[in-house]
């Protein structure tokens, strides 16, 4: 091959992954892959993410997260207050960026991201013998079968059940 | 150019944020001393800290079905995890976790949830003071 096919090609390839580097990868890969979460905000990664993953916001609709910001100090059975500071930062990452839309099924009035039917509906093949693992110990762990849960990956490619 | 020039801002804005926690953090000893300031104040007959007695306190439940130990174990050199999550919590002793009581904002916020969860109530200073030195007297 002469030298200035070749160097036409290898142009072309660095300019088309580039493009796609800047602008086509993330856009198509949000769009294509609802169960990847990319919303990130360190006060809710350290606040929301010290005694649990911290949930993707997309996981419940705005309402939802307005009233579990309201009842922090009775925060499913314990105190998880945050200073008013901290407050008013994570419930508006929250609300910017909760679920929308019937389509999740996640607008059921619940404040348990596990009683969603869109969340029922994506475990319905987990058999029971698997939620009872010592290691799981509640469906809340999402971690212990969601090998890339703390990067908001929750794509089926990367479950791995605990044997 | 301007590419670099964007990048060098930010390192210094990081470096900022970096040195600007440096000067916030404190040690464990210090921030028992504000322990002890309030507890003077507040404890009428404000006799010291004990470790013994904050052992004591960190092992057993008070009322409701938590103690301490329910999550931080009783062994604070190691490791603990959330009763009810299942999350592991980093250790609680200084001596196997130099990030514990360096920051005095965060361990008010802590205390002030993690009482009203085994206690019902907030810590007075003697007892937060007496957890601490029985934190600080485990040695690896």
């Amino acid at each position: 091959m002469n030298n200035i096919i070749k160097r036409r090609i290898i142009d072309s390839i660095v300019w088309s992954a580039s493009l796609l580097l800047a602008f086509g990868l993330p856009i198509n890969e949000a769009a294509a892959d609802p169960d990847r979460f990319s919303a990130g905000n360190k006060t809710w990664k350290a606040e929301c993410g010290s005694c649990h993953l911290a949930y993707p916001p997309k996981l419940l609709p705005a309402p939802a997260w307005r009233r579990m910001m309201a009842g922090l100090t009775k925060h499913f059975g314990t105190d998880a207050s945050v200073d008013a500071r901290a407050a008013a930062e994570i419930g508006a990452f929250l609300e910017r960026n909760a679920g929308r839309g019937r389509k999740r099924g996640i607008d059921a009035g619940t404040l348990r991201i596990t009683e969603t039917p869109w969340f029922v509906h994506k475990h319905d093949e987990v058999p029971a013998s698997a939620w009872n693992k010592p290691q799981v110990k509640t469906a809340a762990n999402c971690g212990s079968c969601h090998l890339g849960a703390e990067r908001g990956d929750f794509d089926d490619d990367s479950v791995r059940m605990p044997r | 150019m301007q590419h670099y020039k964007s990048m060098a801002g930010l390192l210094l804005a990081v470096s900022l944020a970096v040195s600007g926690q440096e000067a916030r953090a404190a040690t464990p000893a210090e921030i028992q001393t504000g322990f002890e300031t309030a507890a003077r104040a507040g404890t009428p007959g404000f006799s010291g800290f004990s470790a013994e007695r904050g052992l004591r306190f960190f092992a057993s439940t008070q009322g409701s079905d938590w103690s301490c130990a329910s999550c931080h174990t009783t062994t604070p050199l190691a490791p603990g995890r959330h009763i009810k999550t299942g999350k592991q919590i980093d250790a609680m002793a200084p001596a196997a976790n130099p990030l514990r009581f360096t920051d005095a904002a965060k361990v008010e916020k802590w205390f002030k949830r993690n009482c009203k969860d085994v206690l019902g109530r907030v810590c007075t200073a003697q007892e937060k003071g007496d957890v601490l030195a029985y934190l600080m007297s485990l040695k690896k």
